[in-house]
């Protein structure tokens, strides 16, 4: 779409010792950074969020959510008005009295988030200084944060990333004599937290802290004694916030299957000086019982083609995973961003055929899809039916981030997620 | 700045993809960021449509803003028309687009396609889905429409004797509540009185059937909000006369095919007889008697509001307490259906202010959208869903129309159905201890048993949530008044309760006793 010049892909190989990279910029078919709030506001209790936006914005939160949430949802959006576009002071009074107007009616609410949009960053409303001021007015009952979760900054799972990146220069600082402590970065089911917590724990690794935390109140502390191991590769933001305030990066692949899991952990476990037979005695019994889960999806996976439309930035760790743990052979593996430092360990996992892409020309890329005829796509949700008329099948991409995934005990979940689709074809008659 | 937690409609171009997504041969190229993409999925993922819509999004980004935007919507445009062989493209720009201005028509003229551009100016700040959704028809009809248009106050020829009467479909779209159905089950009824379909539109719908809408004798228009605009043009344009009634229900249904003989000019003798509709019989059934005034809820869009509030009244038997709807523009007519109800209408598109008065009016019986499916859920009342916002079960597998006499069968059963049954509901009364009647029992017919289950939190919710907006009533309740109320089935307690207080508030009593609910009940009455 960008021209005659953008028109044909880039194959950047030669160049790059590194995998190589298709490149484009076309149609993209992603959603915006303000979808994280559907899984945020369930994962942090007392905290609320309020996009600053358009009714387009308050529409794809919604729509977005599927089905609406039985319980009252923890999230709003002030939609702007002509009045608000003409004049930024008004918007600001306006602003203002949106959140009394909340904040009355939800006395539980410890935490805001003032969301930016895409019309709200057009127009250059601050947020950031309205938090300012909001947070003098609310204090000390209520502190008010700002992010932006624009679809012109930000795709899909890099709103949480600038919510947590929004979150970090708040935290205490820990103790500067205190003792080296590990922290775990990026939203994870509580069952999930629970796991790994009881892990490190017997890895002798005690003093630890999750990001975010479930409430606002009981924030994690950060310093230069701070480890962390991040359990999403979409933290590029937050990762750096950590960093400025002193914590280290612990590389390591992501906790996705027996293989990434034990990975993930032996690198915390390295910087701990962990012993090996400790760590093997921890983690023997239970990468077993994962990779025997993996087992009974081996044969349904075992060969079966599948190609990743770019969505959430997991698409990199899910295709290693496939790949290695499941025989699965990799088409293509798109991804909105590939931040090679952070998938470092992950690329260098990927078989040497893969093709990856980066951003997106979706007409082109279907083009891609449909000539190669994969057994499996892993596609957003505006494309999935479609697809599957064509013939193909497929798997919503967003699901990976609604289903407990992570860990040894979530292994099979994560592999049953791409078998189901597979195995349903087979079954049905109709 | 209004703070909104759901919305009822989505943004103007919302509207306008719902117009493009229902016709063939069209596309619309949409200036807009990458999350706005989101909309496929309702037409994909709701409708379950086979195809993606037919829309390209230019999805620029920051680092575009200060360099050439307006270039890559006109690359959008061209690389869509190679792509698609589109016979019209739309242009327009979503909310952030229209703010950096880079004029979508002009542009898209500019590129001197050899098929027609329509530019679609939606203000986005101002204005909502089914407004985007009639203006884009609106715009359609004008472009192809109007250039077989005859000259201004000509007369409309007399049809010849040997040609029958047609008339144009007008105002389904992709994403109605019904639409299809509705549009199948109208055809049929037109067909059988004798009445010829020039076009359907825009459900189906060409570019070049648009252009032949002049040639129809009348419009049927089913859905006002959507097709008023241009039904009105084509009024003035045509001379062609459109109908007013929407046919939902048995009455609207007679009512609209009276209309349609007037204006096809067809002998009355050709009536089709109403063999089809069964509501009337099961409405006068013995066993319907216990719907007699049920109190009942009704929201939605003006349309769907205004028959449904007329089809519970008259034809079911049930007592309206209360209706409203989110549709501004066309608040005038639902005010008038209110105001013969000798109600008055809500008018709004908050969503707590309806979870409010549905908390205050304590209906039975809940007659919206998917919202207020929610607000009914959590509030323990029974709910059908008459009117969009959509959610995926309102696209059934099934036929299952809401208009003409198979549609009247269908909200028979519908509104009917979450109900409980009769001496069903009359066994609750009288063994209120039976250990199995507990406060989780839902009509033993509907198996699924979530949907009440929240009920015994129901009254705590209601008096003491905050969001009710409403003031603490006075009189506390005694342990023996307490224990009768919970002898009440819990789809009226909360009406007991409610006025039982305002009966204590009402006479200064300040300890609620047994004798006090039941000074309250002859009082007030059921
Ligand atoms: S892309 Fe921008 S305008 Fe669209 S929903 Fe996301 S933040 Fe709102």
């Amino acid at each position: 779409m960008t021209g005659t010049a953008l028109a044909s892909p880039s194959v950047a190989c030669a160049v790059d010792k590194e995998a190589p990279v298709l490149r484009e910029r076309g149609q993209r078919e992603v959603f915006c950074g303000l979808t994280g709030i559907i899984w945020l506001h369930r994962k942090i209790q007392d905290a609320f969020f309020l996009v600053v936006g358009s009714r387009t914005c308050a529409h794809l939160i919604q729509s977005a959510a599927g089905v609406m949430i039985f319980a009252e949802p923890r999230f709003a959006t002030a939609i702007m008005g002509e009045k608000d576009l003409a004049g930024l002071t008004d918007a600001n009074e306006e602003l203002d009295r949106a959140v009394e107007k909340l904040l009355a009616r939800r006395p539980d609410i410890k935490l805001l988030f003032l969301v930016g949009s895409c019309p709200s960053e057009v127009i250059k409303l601050d947020l950031s200084r309205a938090a300012e001021r909001l947070s003098a007015t609310h204090a000390p009952d209520v502190r008010v944060l700002n992010y932006s979760g624009s679809g012109i900054e930000t795709t899909f799972t890099q709103g949480e990333d600038a919510c947590l990146a929004a979150m970090v220069p708040t935290f205490p600082a820990e103790p500067a004599d205190s003792e080296k402590s590990l922290m775990v970065v990026g939203t994870l089911p509580d069952v999930v937290e629970d796991q790994f917590r009881r892990l490190f724990d017997e890895l002798g690794i005690e003093s630890m802290q999750f990001l975010p935390p479930r409430h606002s109140t009981e924030p994690p502390t950060v310093g230069k004694n701070t480890r962390f191991l991040l359990a999403q590769p979409f933290l590029a933001e937050t990762a750096r916030a950590l960093e400025e305030r002193g914590a280290e990066r612990i590389a390591a692949p992501f906790p996705f299957g027996a293989e990434g899991t034990t990975s993930w952990l032996r690198a915390a476990a390295n910087e701990w000086q962990v012993s090996r037979e400790r760590f093997a005695a921890v983690t023997e019994t239970k990468r077993r019982r994962a990779e025997l889960s993996l087992e009974r999806y081996r044969d349904r996976l075992n060969g079966q083609r599948i190609f990743f439309f770019p969505d959430s930035q997991l698409e990199i760790p899910m295709a290693r995973f496939l790949s290695r743990e499941l025989g699965m052979e990799l088409i293509e593996v798109g991804t909105p961003y590939l931040h090679r430092h952070h998938l470092a360990d992950e690329l260098s996992m990927l078989p040497e055929t893969v093709v990856l892409s980066e951003g997106q020309d979706v007409e082109r890329q279907l083009d891609r899809c449909r000539s190669a005829k994969p057994d499996l796509v892993v596609c957003g949700l505006g494309l999935a039916n479609p697809l599957e008329t064509e013939g193909l099948a497929t798997k919503w991409s967003i699901e990976l981030l609604f289903t407990p995934t992570h860990g040894y005990e979530q292994a099979g979940d994560l592999a049953e997620l791409f078998a189901r689709p597979l195995r349903r074809r087979e079954k049905l008659r109709v | 700045m209004e703070l909104t937690l759901w919305t009822y409609e989505g943004p103007p171009h919302v509207g306008a993809m719902r117009i493009a997504t229902a016709m063939k041969d069209v596309h619309y190229v949409l200036h807009a960021p990458q999350g706005d993409t989101y909309a496929d999925l309702l037409f994909t993922m709701i409708e379950r449509l086979p195809d993606r819509p037919p829309v390209t999004y230019t999805t620029f980004e920051a680092r575009d803003l200060g360099g050439d935007t307006a270039e890559i919507f006109k690359n959008a445009v061209a690389e869509a028309y190679d792509r698609f062989q589109p016979r019209a493209i739309l242009v327009g720009a979503s909310c952030t687009a229209e703010l950096i201005q880079d004029d979508p028509g002009g542009l898209g003229r500019a590129l001197g396609l050899p098929i027609p551009v329509v530019p679609l100016e939606l203000p986005a700040y101002q204005r909502k889905e089914n407004w985007g959704t009639a203006e884009t028809f609106y715009q359609i009809v004008r472009a192809f429409a109007g250039a077989n248009a005859p000259e201004a106050g000509t007369e409309r020829p007399p049809r010849p004797a040997d040609k029958r009467a047609s008339c144009n479909i007008l105002g389904a779209t992709a994403l109605g509540f019904r639409h299809r159905d509705d549009v199948r089950e109208i055809s049929g009824l037109l067909r059988r009185m004798g009445v010829e379909i020039n076009v359907t539109a825009p459900l189906g719908a060409r570019p070049a059937d648009i252009a032949r809408l002049g040639e129809a004798d009348f419009n049927v228009v089913l859905y006002p909000e959507t097709a008023g605009l241009a039904a009105t043009w084509l009024e003035r344009t045509f001379r062609q006369p459109s109908t007013k009634t929407v046919p939902i229900g048995v009455g609207a249904t007679r009512e609209f095919i009276d209309e349609v003989l007037e204006l096809a000019g067809l002998d009355s003798a050709r009536l089709p007889d109403d063999e089809l509709t069964r509501l009337p019989w099961f409405s006068r059934s013995v066993d319907s008697t216990y719907l007699t005034g049920k109190r009942v809820f009704v929201f939605g869009d003006a349309t769907h509001v205004a028959a449904a509030a007329r089809v519970a009244q008259h034809e079911l038997g049930f007592s309206v307490v209360g209706l409203g709807t989110y549709t501004r523009e066309y608040a005038r007519e639902v005010r008038a259906v209110a105001e013969e109800l000798g109600l008055e209408a809500l008018i709004t598109d908050d969503y707590l202010e309806v979870e409010a008065t549905i908390k205050e009016l304590q209906p039975e019986l809940v007659l919206g959208t998917q919202m207020e499916r929610h607000i009914a859920k959590r509030l323990g009342i029974s709910c059908a869903v008459i009117s969009a916002p959509v959610h995926v079960q309102d696209f059934p597998a099934r036929y299952s129309p809401q208009m003409g006499f198979e549609g009247a069968n269908v909200l028979f059963d519908d509104w009917v159905h979450p109900l409980m049954m009769g001496l069903e509901e009359h066994l609750l009364g009288m063994f209120r201890e039976d250990f199995e009647f507990n406060d989780h029992s839902v009509p033993s017919h509907l198996a699924n048993a979530g949907s009440v289950q929240s009920a015994p939190d129901l009254e705590q919710q209601m008096v003491t949530s905050p969001a009710a907006g409403e003031t603490a009533i006075s009189g506390v309740w005694s342990l023996e008044a307490e224990e009768e109320l919970r002898k009440i089935p819990f789809f009226v307690r909360g009406k007991a309760r409610r006025n039982t207080e305002k009966f204590a508030a009402m006479n200064h009593v300040d300890v609620i006793t047994v004798e006090t609910l039941y000074d309250a009940k002859a009082h007030f009455g059921r």
